[in-house]
Protein backbone atom coordinates (compact mmCIF):
# COMPACT_ATOMS: atom_id res chain seq x y z
CA UNK A 1 0.00 0.00 0.00
CA UNK A 2 1.26 3.51 -0.91
CA UNK A 3 0.72 6.61 0.83
CA UNK A 4 1.08 10.40 0.53
CA UNK A 5 2.91 12.33 3.20
CA UNK A 6 3.07 16.03 3.17
CA UNK A 7 4.54 18.52 5.03
CA UNK A 8 3.62 21.83 4.82
CA UNK A 9 4.60 25.11 6.99
CA UNK A 10 7.67 27.30 7.21
CA UNK A 11 11.04 26.07 6.50
CA UNK A 12 13.70 25.16 8.87
CA UNK A 13 16.45 22.85 9.30
CA UNK A 14 15.82 19.43 10.24
CA UNK A 15 12.43 18.48 7.93
CA UNK A 16 13.72 16.16 6.22
CA UNK A 17 15.85 14.60 8.38
CA UNK A 18 12.88 14.55 11.56
CA UNK A 19 10.62 12.94 9.29
CA UNK A 20 12.59 10.16 7.11
CA UNK A 21 13.91 8.92 10.53
CA UNK A 22 10.66 8.34 11.53
CA UNK A 23 9.82 6.32 8.20
CA UNK A 24 13.49 4.66 8.78
CA UNK A 25 12.23 3.25 12.44
CA UNK A 26 9.30 2.23 10.89
CA UNK A 27 10.23 0.52 8.13
CA UNK A 28 8.66 2.73 5.61
CA UNK A 29 10.25 3.25 2.10
CA UNK A 30 10.38 6.16 0.53
CA UNK A 31 9.60 5.86 -3.41
CA UNK A 32 9.39 9.76 -4.41
CA UNK A 33 9.78 13.25 -3.07
CA UNK A 34 9.50 16.50 -4.00
CA UNK A 35 9.48 20.11 -2.28
CA UNK A 36 8.73 23.28 -3.70
CA UNK A 37 7.52 26.58 -2.22
CA UNK A 38 3.92 27.88 -2.99
CA UNK A 39 2.91 30.91 -1.98
CA UNK A 40 5.44 31.54 0.23
CA UNK A 41 4.45 28.06 2.01
CA UNK A 42 7.29 25.37 2.72
CA UNK A 43 5.53 22.24 0.67
CA UNK A 44 7.28 18.69 0.62
CA UNK A 45 5.24 15.90 -0.93
CA UNK A 46 6.73 12.28 -0.01
CA UNK A 47 5.49 9.03 -1.72
CA UNK A 48 6.09 5.77 0.81
CA UNK A 49 5.49 2.52 0.46
CA UNK A 50 4.01 1.46 3.71
CA UNK A 51 3.48 -1.84 2.98
CA UNK A 52 6.30 -3.20 5.11
CA UNK A 53 5.48 -0.26 7.85
CA UNK A 54 6.29 -1.97 11.34
CA UNK A 55 3.56 0.01 12.61
CA UNK A 56 0.06 0.09 11.63
CA UNK A 57 -1.26 3.00 9.72
CA UNK A 58 -2.56 5.08 13.11
CA UNK A 59 0.47 4.58 14.96
CA UNK A 60 2.39 5.99 11.70
CA UNK A 61 0.02 9.22 11.23
CA UNK A 62 0.25 9.90 15.52
CA UNK A 63 3.96 10.04 14.76
CA UNK A 64 4.20 11.98 11.80
CA UNK A 65 1.65 14.46 13.79
CA UNK A 66 3.89 15.03 16.99
CA UNK A 67 7.23 15.69 14.64
CA UNK A 68 5.02 18.11 12.84
CA UNK A 69 3.64 19.91 16.45
CA UNK A 70 7.46 19.26 17.69
CA UNK A 71 8.97 21.19 14.50
CA UNK A 72 5.45 23.84 14.27
CA UNK A 73 4.40 22.21 10.82
CA UNK A 74 1.37 20.05 9.75
CA UNK A 75 2.79 16.74 8.56
CA UNK A 76 -0.20 14.65 7.53
CA UNK A 77 -0.29 11.08 5.83
CA UNK A 78 -2.89 9.91 3.70
CA UNK A 79 -3.84 6.93 1.40
CA UNK A 80 -2.49 7.24 -2.22
CA UNK A 81 -5.70 6.72 -3.56
CA UNK A 82 -7.21 9.71 -2.69
CA UNK A 83 -5.89 11.46 -4.59
CA UNK A 84 -5.11 9.53 -7.53
CA UNK A 85 -9.24 9.30 -7.61
CA UNK A 86 -9.53 12.67 -7.41
CA UNK A 87 -7.19 13.72 -10.15
CA UNK A 88 -7.20 10.79 -12.44
CA UNK A 89 -9.78 9.20 -14.32
CA UNK B 1 3.30 10.55 -9.17
CA UNK B 2 0.17 12.69 -8.52
CA UNK B 3 1.62 15.99 -9.02
CA UNK B 4 2.28 18.51 -5.98
CA UNK B 5 -0.02 20.90 -7.00
CA UNK B 6 -2.90 17.88 -7.19
CA UNK B 7 -2.31 16.95 -3.89
CA UNK B 8 -2.21 20.77 -2.70
CA UNK B 9 -5.83 21.02 -3.99
CA UNK B 10 -7.35 17.92 -2.89
CA UNK B 11 -5.78 19.33 0.89
CA UNK B 12 -7.18 22.78 0.50
CA UNK B 13 -10.19 21.44 -0.26
CA UNK B 14 -9.99 19.37 3.00
CA UNK B 15 -9.04 21.98 5.10
CA UNK B 16 -9.66 25.22 4.19
CA UNK B 17 -12.96 24.90 2.01
CA UNK B 18 -14.95 21.95 4.39
CA UNK B 19 -14.95 19.52 1.48
CA UNK B 20 -16.43 16.21 4.02
CA UNK B 21 -18.00 13.36 3.07
CA UNK B 22 -21.44 13.96 4.85
CA UNK B 23 -22.41 10.53 5.69
CA UNK B 24 -21.78 6.67 4.77
CA UNK B 25 -25.39 5.17 5.44
CA UNK B 26 -25.70 1.17 5.57
CA UNK B 27 -29.80 0.63 4.40
CA UNK B 28 -31.00 -1.88 6.15
CA UNK B 29 -34.25 -4.39 5.15
CA UNK B 30 -36.37 -5.19 8.22
CA UNK B 31 -38.75 -7.00 6.00
CA UNK B 32 -38.08 -9.90 8.04
CA UNK B 33 -38.66 -8.66 10.99
CA UNK B 34 -42.62 -8.82 10.64
CA UNK B 35 -44.02 -10.31 13.79
CA UNK B 36 -47.51 -11.00 14.92
CA UNK B 37 -46.22 -10.32 18.70
CA UNK B 38 -45.00 -6.45 18.67
CA UNK B 39 -42.30 -7.06 21.37
CA UNK B 40 -41.02 -9.68 19.21
CA UNK B 41 -40.60 -7.57 16.50
CA UNK B 42 -38.79 -5.30 18.04
CA UNK B 43 -36.22 -7.84 19.56
CA UNK B 44 -35.67 -9.17 15.61
CA UNK B 45 -35.33 -5.26 14.49
CA UNK B 46 -32.73 -4.37 17.28
CA UNK B 47 -30.71 -7.66 16.79
CA UNK B 48 -30.61 -7.23 13.09
CA UNK B 49 -29.77 -3.37 12.67
CA UNK B 50 -27.03 -4.05 15.74
CA UNK B 51 -25.75 -7.18 13.41
CA UNK B 52 -25.32 -5.69 10.32
CA UNK B 53 -24.23 -2.25 11.53
CA UNK B 54 -21.77 -3.62 14.53
CA UNK B 55 -18.39 -2.52 12.33
CA UNK B 56 -20.11 0.41 10.38
CA UNK B 57 -18.80 3.31 12.76
CA UNK B 58 -15.06 1.70 13.05
CA UNK B 59 -15.01 1.17 9.49
CA UNK B 60 -16.04 4.76 8.74
CA UNK B 61 -13.44 6.11 11.05
CA UNK B 62 -10.70 4.22 9.56
CA UNK B 63 -11.78 4.94 6.26
CA UNK B 64 -11.15 9.03 7.50
CA UNK B 65 -7.85 8.32 9.13
CA UNK B 66 -6.49 6.40 6.30
CA UNK B 67 -7.72 8.83 3.57
CA UNK B 68 -7.31 12.22 5.36
CA UNK B 69 -11.27 12.81 4.65
CA UNK B 70 -13.85 13.59 7.56
CA UNK B 71 -16.80 11.37 7.63
CA UNK B 72 -19.07 13.88 9.41
CA UNK B 73 -21.97 11.01 10.24
CA UNK B 74 -22.93 7.29 10.38
CA UNK B 75 -25.99 6.63 9.43
CA UNK B 76 -28.32 3.89 8.89
CA UNK B 77 -31.75 3.57 7.37
CA UNK B 78 -34.61 0.80 7.32
CA UNK B 79 -37.49 -0.50 5.81
CA UNK B 80 -40.42 1.98 6.68
CA UNK B 81 -41.23 0.74 9.57
CA UNK B 82 -45.18 1.02 8.75
CA UNK B 83 -44.60 -2.33 7.09
CA UNK B 84 -42.92 -4.37 9.94
CA UNK B 85 -45.09 -2.95 12.54
CA UNK B 86 -48.35 -3.56 10.70
CA UNK B 87 -48.32 -7.40 11.43
CA UNK B 88 -48.03 -6.87 14.56
CA UNK B 89 -51.96 -6.00 16.34
CA UNK B 90 -50.00 -3.15 18.67
CA UNK B 91 -51.85 0.62 18.15
CA UNK B 92 -49.04 2.60 18.78
CA UNK B 93 -45.32 2.15 17.36
CA UNK B 94 -43.63 4.21 19.89
CA UNK B 95 -41.98 0.70 20.40
CA UNK B 96 -40.82 0.37 17.77
CA UNK B 97 -38.77 4.00 17.19
CA UNK B 98 -37.61 2.84 21.08
CA UNK B 99 -36.04 -0.27 19.84
CA UNK B 100 -34.55 2.13 16.55
CA UNK B 101 -32.98 3.71 19.30
CA UNK B 102 -31.54 1.25 20.97
CA UNK B 103 -29.80 -0.04 18.31
CA UNK B 104 -28.77 3.01 17.05
CA UNK B 105 -26.97 3.69 20.31
CA UNK B 106 -25.56 0.43 20.65
CA UNK B 107 -23.92 0.95 17.25
CA UNK B 108 -22.81 3.87 17.57
CA UNK B 109 -24.46 5.78 14.43
CA UNK B 110 -25.36 9.20 14.30
CA UNK B 111 -29.09 8.52 13.33
CA UNK B 112 -31.46 6.15 12.15
CA UNK B 113 -34.14 7.00 9.55
CA UNK B 114 -36.99 5.14 8.62
CA UNK B 115 -39.68 5.35 11.42
CA UNK B 116 -41.51 5.92 8.20
CA UNK B 117 -45.25 5.57 6.08
CA UNK B 118 -45.92 5.65 2.46
CA UNK B 119 -49.60 6.89 2.10
CA UNK B 120 -49.48 8.72 -1.13
CA UNK B 121 -52.46 6.59 -2.56
CA UNK B 122 -54.25 5.90 0.66
CA UNK B 123 -53.57 4.43 4.20
CA UNK B 124 -53.13 0.68 5.49
CA UNK B 125 -53.80 0.11 8.99
CA UNK B 126 -50.22 -0.22 10.07
CA UNK B 127 -49.63 3.47 7.71
CA UNK B 128 -52.31 5.24 9.94
CA UNK B 129 -51.16 3.70 13.33
CA UNK B 130 -47.76 4.67 12.51
CA UNK B 131 -48.34 8.73 11.67
CA UNK B 132 -50.54 8.77 15.10
CA UNK B 133 -47.44 7.92 16.92
CA UNK B 134 -44.69 9.97 15.00
CA UNK B 135 -45.28 12.97 17.79
CA UNK B 136 -44.66 10.80 20.76
CA UNK B 137 -42.04 8.88 19.06
CA UNK B 138 -39.81 11.90 18.16
CA UNK B 139 -40.39 13.20 21.18
CA UNK B 140 -39.44 10.42 23.26
CA UNK B 141 -35.84 9.48 21.00
CA UNK B 142 -32.96 11.78 19.76
CA UNK B 143 -31.66 9.47 17.25
CA UNK B 144 -34.49 8.37 15.06
CA UNK B 145 -35.66 10.12 11.88
CA UNK B 146 -39.07 10.16 10.41
CA UNK B 147 -40.43 10.68 6.68
CA UNK B 148 -44.40 10.09 5.28
CA UNK B 149 -44.58 10.32 1.29
CA UNK B 150 -48.06 11.79 0.90
CA UNK B 151 -47.94 12.17 -3.41
CA UNK B 152 -46.26 10.90 -6.14
CA UNK B 153 -46.75 12.04 -9.86
CA UNK B 154 -48.18 8.84 -10.81
CA UNK B 155 -50.39 8.40 -7.86
CA UNK B 156 -51.43 12.15 -7.32
CA UNK B 157 -51.76 14.04 -3.79
CA UNK B 158 -53.13 12.17 -0.99
CA UNK B 159 -54.88 15.46 0.55
CA UNK B 160 -56.40 13.67 3.74
CA UNK B 161 -52.73 12.81 4.18
CA UNK B 162 -51.83 16.63 3.84
CA UNK B 163 -54.01 17.71 6.26
CA UNK B 164 -53.18 15.11 9.05
CA UNK B 165 -49.49 15.76 8.54
CA UNK B 166 -50.41 19.41 9.31
CA UNK B 167 -51.82 18.44 12.79
CA UNK B 168 -48.98 15.82 13.49
CA UNK B 169 -46.38 18.44 12.83
CA UNK B 170 -47.86 20.82 15.42
CA UNK B 171 -48.74 18.05 18.34
CA UNK B 172 -44.55 17.01 17.72
CA UNK B 173 -43.73 20.45 17.87
CA UNK B 174 -45.91 21.07 21.34
CA UNK B 175 -44.82 17.96 22.46
CA UNK B 176 -40.96 19.23 22.34
CA UNK B 177 -42.03 22.82 22.88
CA UNK B 178 -38.86 23.07 25.56
CA UNK B 179 -36.08 22.58 22.41
CA UNK B 180 -37.88 24.88 19.93
CA UNK B 181 -40.17 22.12 18.35
CA UNK B 182 -37.28 19.92 18.04
CA UNK B 183 -39.10 16.70 17.14
CA UNK B 184 -40.16 18.63 13.64
CA UNK B 185 -37.16 18.98 12.54
CA UNK B 186 -36.94 15.31 12.40
CA UNK B 187 -39.74 14.82 10.52
CA UNK B 188 -40.61 15.32 6.37
CA UNK B 189 -43.12 15.20 4.23
CA UNK B 190 -42.60 14.13 0.86
CA UNK B 191 -43.58 14.29 -2.99
CA UNK B 192 -42.09 11.33 -4.80
CA UNK B 193 -39.79 10.15 -1.97
CA UNK B 194 -36.39 8.25 -3.26
CA UNK B 195 -35.60 5.03 -1.78
CA UNK B 196 -32.10 4.96 -1.57
CA UNK B 197 -31.74 8.66 -0.08
CA UNK B 198 -28.83 9.02 2.48
CA UNK B 199 -29.60 12.11 4.36
CA UNK B 200 -31.79 12.52 7.09
CA UNK B 201 -34.48 13.18 8.33
CA UNK B 202 -35.89 11.46 5.32
CA UNK B 203 -33.76 7.95 4.76
CA UNK B 204 -34.80 5.36 4.25
CA UNK B 205 -34.75 1.78 2.47
CA UNK B 206 -36.96 1.23 0.02
CA UNK B 207 -38.61 -1.93 -0.71
CA UNK B 208 -37.09 -2.40 -4.13
CA UNK B 209 -33.56 -1.82 -2.37
CA UNK B 210 -31.35 -5.19 -1.36
CA UNK B 211 -31.06 -6.52 1.86
CA UNK B 212 -28.38 -4.40 2.87
CA UNK B 213 -26.66 -1.80 0.97
CA UNK B 214 -24.35 1.17 1.52
CA UNK B 215 -24.98 4.38 -0.04
CA UNK B 216 -22.37 7.42 0.80
CA UNK B 217 -23.97 11.24 0.62
CA UNK B 218 -21.51 14.07 -0.28
CA UNK B 219 -21.20 17.13 0.78
CA UNK B 220 -18.72 20.94 -0.11
CA UNK B 221 -20.55 23.66 -0.83
CA UNK B 222 -17.32 25.34 0.22
CA UNK B 223 -14.55 24.03 -2.33
CA UNK B 224 -17.80 25.08 -5.71
CA UNK B 225 -17.91 28.87 -4.13
CA UNK B 226 -14.05 28.76 -3.98
CA UNK B 227 -13.69 27.61 -7.46
CA UNK B 228 -15.95 30.44 -8.11
CA UNK B 229 -14.02 33.12 -6.50
CA UNK B 230 -11.24 32.06 -9.33
CA UNK B 231 -13.03 32.85 -12.15
CA UNK B 232 -15.49 35.99 -10.68
CA UNK B 233 -16.49 38.43 -13.96
CA UNK B 234 -16.46 35.31 -16.16
CA UNK B 235 -20.00 34.17 -18.18
CA UNK B 236 -22.15 31.48 -17.10
CA UNK B 237 -20.47 28.92 -19.73
CA UNK B 238 -17.29 29.48 -17.67
CA UNK B 239 -19.00 29.09 -14.06
CA UNK B 240 -21.27 26.27 -14.94
CA UNK B 241 -17.10 24.83 -16.42
CA UNK B 242 -15.60 25.82 -13.00
CA UNK B 243 -18.74 23.92 -11.19
CA UNK B 244 -19.02 20.54 -12.95
CA UNK B 245 -15.20 20.13 -12.70
CA UNK B 246 -15.03 21.01 -9.11
CA UNK B 247 -18.22 18.75 -8.42
CA UNK B 248 -16.44 15.80 -10.38
CA UNK B 249 -13.59 15.89 -8.19
CA UNK B 250 -15.80 15.88 -4.41
CA UNK B 251 -18.11 13.48 -6.40
CA UNK B 252 -14.90 11.09 -6.93
CA UNK B 253 -14.28 11.23 -3.63
CA UNK B 254 -17.52 10.18 -2.09
CA UNK B 255 -17.19 7.40 -4.88
CA UNK B 256 -13.97 6.31 -3.18
CA UNK B 257 -15.44 6.28 0.26
CA UNK B 258 -18.42 4.09 -1.07
CA UNK B 259 -16.33 1.72 -2.32
CA UNK B 260 -14.14 1.47 -0.22
CA UNK B 261 -16.64 1.24 3.02
CA UNK B 262 -18.62 -1.32 0.69
CA UNK B 263 -15.81 -3.88 0.29
CA UNK B 264 -14.72 -3.54 3.94
CA UNK B 265 -18.11 -4.39 5.57
CA UNK B 266 -19.18 -6.91 2.87
CA UNK B 267 -21.79 -5.00 1.98
CA UNK B 268 -23.01 -4.17 -1.55
CA UNK B 269 -22.83 -0.43 -2.75
CA UNK B 270 -25.63 1.16 -3.67
CA UNK B 271 -25.77 5.24 -4.93
CA UNK B 272 -23.26 8.24 -3.83
CA UNK B 273 -25.64 11.07 -3.61
CA UNK B 274 -24.18 14.11 -5.40
CA UNK B 275 -25.80 16.35 -2.65
CA UNK B 276 -24.35 19.84 -1.90
CA UNK B 277 -25.27 19.60 2.01
CA UNK B 278 -24.52 23.12 3.44
CA UNK B 279 -23.25 22.64 7.18
CA UNK B 280 -24.27 25.97 9.53
CA UNK B 281 -20.31 26.65 9.69
CA UNK B 282 -18.71 30.08 8.00
CA UNK B 283 -17.42 28.57 4.50
CA UNK B 284 -19.93 25.84 4.33
CA UNK B 285 -23.06 27.34 2.70
CA UNK B 286 -24.75 27.22 -0.43
CA UNK B 287 -26.85 30.34 -0.55
CA UNK B 288 -22.72 32.25 -0.59
CA UNK B 289 -22.25 30.06 -3.71
CA UNK B 290 -25.11 31.99 -5.03
CA UNK B 291 -23.88 35.44 -4.00
CA UNK B 292 -20.68 34.35 -5.27
CA UNK B 293 -22.63 34.61 -8.61
CA UNK B 294 -23.50 37.84 -8.20
CA UNK B 295 -26.78 38.32 -6.76
CA UNK B 296 -26.67 40.59 -3.63
CA UNK B 297 -27.73 38.63 -1.23
CA UNK B 298 -29.65 34.83 -1.66
CA UNK B 299 -33.24 35.47 -2.20
CA UNK B 300 -32.70 38.37 -4.49
CA UNK B 301 -33.98 38.31 -8.30
CA UNK B 302 -31.33 36.30 -10.43
CA UNK B 303 -31.70 33.85 -7.17
CA UNK B 304 -33.77 30.88 -9.04
CA UNK B 305 -31.69 31.18 -12.45
CA UNK B 306 -28.34 31.18 -10.15
CA UNK B 307 -29.72 27.86 -7.93
CA UNK B 308 -30.89 26.10 -11.40
CA UNK B 309 -27.37 26.62 -12.69
CA UNK B 310 -25.51 25.43 -9.77
CA UNK B 311 -27.87 22.45 -9.40
CA UNK B 312 -27.75 20.97 -13.27
CA UNK B 313 -23.51 21.42 -13.46
CA UNK B 314 -23.34 19.58 -10.39
CA UNK B 315 -25.76 17.04 -11.38
CA UNK B 316 -23.48 16.94 -14.92
CA UNK B 317 -20.00 16.72 -13.10
CA UNK B 318 -20.98 14.73 -10.74
CA UNK B 319 -22.60 12.14 -12.74
CA UNK B 320 -19.54 11.42 -14.49
CA UNK B 321 -17.99 10.55 -11.80
CA UNK B 322 -19.72 8.16 -9.87
CA UNK B 323 -20.73 4.52 -11.22
CA UNK B 324 -24.21 4.75 -9.79
CA UNK B 325 -25.77 8.07 -8.97
CA UNK B 326 -29.28 8.09 -6.58
CA UNK B 327 -31.05 9.93 -3.72
CA UNK B 328 -31.97 13.42 -3.76
CA UNK B 329 -28.60 14.82 -5.46
CA UNK B 330 -28.86 18.37 -6.28
CA UNK B 331 -28.66 21.40 -4.09
CA UNK B 332 -29.90 21.38 -0.83
CA UNK B 333 -31.36 25.04 0.85
CA UNK B 334 -31.75 24.02 4.40
CA UNK B 335 -32.46 27.48 6.00
CA UNK B 336 -31.52 27.14 9.51
CA UNK B 337 -28.40 24.69 8.54
CA UNK B 338 -26.95 27.23 6.10
CA UNK B 339 -25.14 30.62 7.42
CA UNK B 340 -25.91 32.19 4.52
CA UNK B 341 -29.53 31.39 4.60
CA UNK B 342 -29.71 32.63 7.84
CA UNK B 343 -28.44 35.69 6.81
CA UNK B 344 -30.63 36.17 3.92
CA UNK B 345 -33.83 35.65 6.17
CA UNK B 346 -32.88 37.82 9.43
CA UNK B 347 -32.16 40.78 6.55
CA UNK B 348 -35.43 40.11 4.75
CA UNK B 349 -33.91 39.31 1.55
CA UNK B 350 -35.24 35.41 1.26
CA UNK B 351 -39.01 35.18 2.08
CA UNK B 352 -40.69 31.64 2.05
CA UNK B 353 -42.35 32.57 -1.48
CA UNK B 354 -38.81 32.78 -2.72
CA UNK B 355 -37.39 29.68 -1.20
CA UNK B 356 -40.72 27.68 -3.10
CA UNK B 357 -39.41 29.13 -5.90
CA UNK B 358 -36.33 27.96 -5.59
CA UNK B 359 -37.26 24.44 -4.66
CA UNK B 360 -38.49 24.57 -8.27
CA UNK B 361 -35.23 24.20 -9.53
CA UNK B 362 -33.19 22.41 -7.27
CA UNK B 363 -33.07 19.40 -4.91
CA UNK B 364 -35.40 18.51 -2.21
CA UNK B 365 -37.49 21.45 -0.94
CA UNK B 366 -38.44 23.63 2.14
CA UNK B 367 -36.14 22.18 4.48
CA UNK B 368 -35.71 23.23 8.19
CA UNK B 369 -38.00 26.24 7.97
CA UNK B 370 -39.12 27.89 11.55
CA UNK B 371 -42.45 29.72 11.36
CA UNK B 372 -44.55 31.53 14.04
CA UNK B 373 -45.52 28.79 17.11
CA UNK B 374 -49.20 30.27 16.55
CA UNK B 375 -49.16 29.09 12.84
CA UNK B 376 -52.21 27.17 12.32
CA UNK B 377 -52.17 23.19 11.36
CA UNK B 378 -54.03 24.01 7.98
CA UNK B 379 -51.70 27.09 7.11
CA UNK B 380 -49.21 24.19 7.62
CA UNK B 381 -50.92 21.35 5.63
CA UNK B 382 -51.46 24.02 2.67
CA UNK B 383 -47.52 24.88 3.06
CA UNK B 384 -47.33 21.25 2.06
CA UNK B 385 -49.77 20.85 -0.56
CA UNK B 386 -48.31 23.81 -2.42
CA UNK B 387 -44.68 22.04 -2.29
CA UNK B 388 -45.70 18.97 -2.62
CA UNK B 389 -47.94 20.29 -6.18
CA UNK B 390 -44.31 21.29 -7.29
CA UNK B 391 -42.88 17.97 -6.87
CA UNK B 392 -45.98 16.45 -8.83
CA UNK B 393 -46.53 18.28 -11.38
CA UNK B 394 -42.58 18.76 -12.35
CA UNK B 395 -41.71 15.05 -11.89
CA UNK B 396 -39.56 15.47 -9.20
CA UNK B 397 -39.15 14.90 -5.12
CA UNK B 398 -40.44 17.55 -3.05
CA UNK B 399 -40.11 17.99 0.57
CA UNK B 400 -40.94 19.87 3.15
CA UNK B 401 -39.55 20.28 6.57
CA UNK B 402 -41.22 22.87 8.66
CA UNK B 403 -40.76 23.84 12.56
CA UNK B 404 -43.91 25.82 14.14
CA UNK B 405 -41.80 26.60 17.19
CA UNK B 406 -43.79 27.12 19.82
CA UNK B 407 -44.04 30.69 21.55
CA UNK B 408 -41.87 32.26 18.61
CA UNK B 409 -42.32 34.83 16.69
CA UNK B 410 -41.30 36.62 13.21
CA UNK B 411 -37.99 37.67 13.73
CA UNK B 412 -36.86 34.93 17.02
CA UNK B 413 -33.97 32.54 16.09
CA UNK B 414 -34.65 29.15 17.32
CA UNK B 415 -31.61 27.21 18.07
CA UNK B 416 -31.74 23.38 17.48
CA UNK B 417 -27.80 22.61 17.82
CA UNK B 418 -25.13 20.71 15.65
CA UNK B 419 -25.84 20.47 12.25
CA UNK B 420 -29.64 21.72 12.33
CA UNK B 421 -28.02 24.86 13.08
CA UNK B 422 -30.44 27.74 14.23
CA UNK B 423 -33.66 28.67 12.22
CA UNK B 424 -34.83 32.49 11.71
CA UNK B 425 -38.77 32.42 12.56
CA UNK B 426 -39.99 33.16 8.83
CA UNK B 427 -43.27 35.01 7.95
CA UNK B 428 -46.42 33.04 6.66
CA UNK B 429 -49.36 34.61 4.95
CA UNK B 430 -51.97 35.74 7.67
CA UNK B 431 -54.84 34.49 4.79
CA UNK B 432 -56.43 31.16 5.98
CA UNK B 433 -56.15 27.91 3.89
CA UNK B 434 -58.62 25.75 6.16
CA UNK B 435 -61.81 25.44 3.58
CA UNK B 436 -59.20 24.35 1.51
CA UNK B 437 -57.58 21.95 3.19
CA UNK B 438 -61.14 20.67 5.03
CA UNK B 439 -62.23 19.49 1.24
CA UNK B 440 -59.80 16.19 1.46
CA UNK B 441 -59.71 13.22 -0.69
CA UNK B 442 -57.12 13.07 -3.78
CA UNK B 443 -56.29 15.59 -6.24
CA UNK B 444 -55.27 13.25 -9.01
CA UNK B 445 -52.00 12.28 -11.28
CA UNK B 446 -51.02 15.00 -13.29
CA UNK B 447 -51.44 14.57 -16.90
CA UNK B 448 -47.63 14.53 -18.58
CA UNK B 449 -48.63 15.88 -22.36
CA UNK B 450 -49.29 19.19 -23.31
CA UNK B 451 -46.92 20.26 -21.26
CA UNK B 452 -47.14 24.35 -20.68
Amino acid sequence: MRAVITVIGKDRVGIIAGVSTILADCNVNILDLSQTIMQDVFTMIMLVDISRSTVTFSGLSESLDAKGRELGLSIRIQHEDIFSSMHRI
Amino acid sequence: MISPFEVIETIKMIQEEKLDIRTITMGISLLDCCDPNAGEACRKIYDKITGLASDLVRVGEDIEREYGIPIINKRISVTPIALVAGSSGEEDYVMFARAMERAADQVGVNFIGGFSALVHKGYTNGDRRLIHSIPEALSVTRKVCSSVNVATTKAGINMDAVREMGLIIKEAASLTADQGGLACAKLVVFANVPEDNPFMAGAFHGIGEPECVINVGVSGPGAIKSALEEVRGADFGVVAETIKKKAFKITRMGQLVAQEASRRLGVSFGIVDLSLAPTPSVGDSVAHILEEMGVEKCGAHGTTAALALLNDAVKKGGTMASSYVGGLSGAFIPVSEDAGMIDAVRCGALSLEKLEAMTCVCSVGLDMIAVPGDTSSDTISAIIADEIAIGVINNKTTAVRIIPSPGKEVGDLVEFGGLLGSGPVMKVSRYGSGEFIKRGGRIPAPIHSLSN
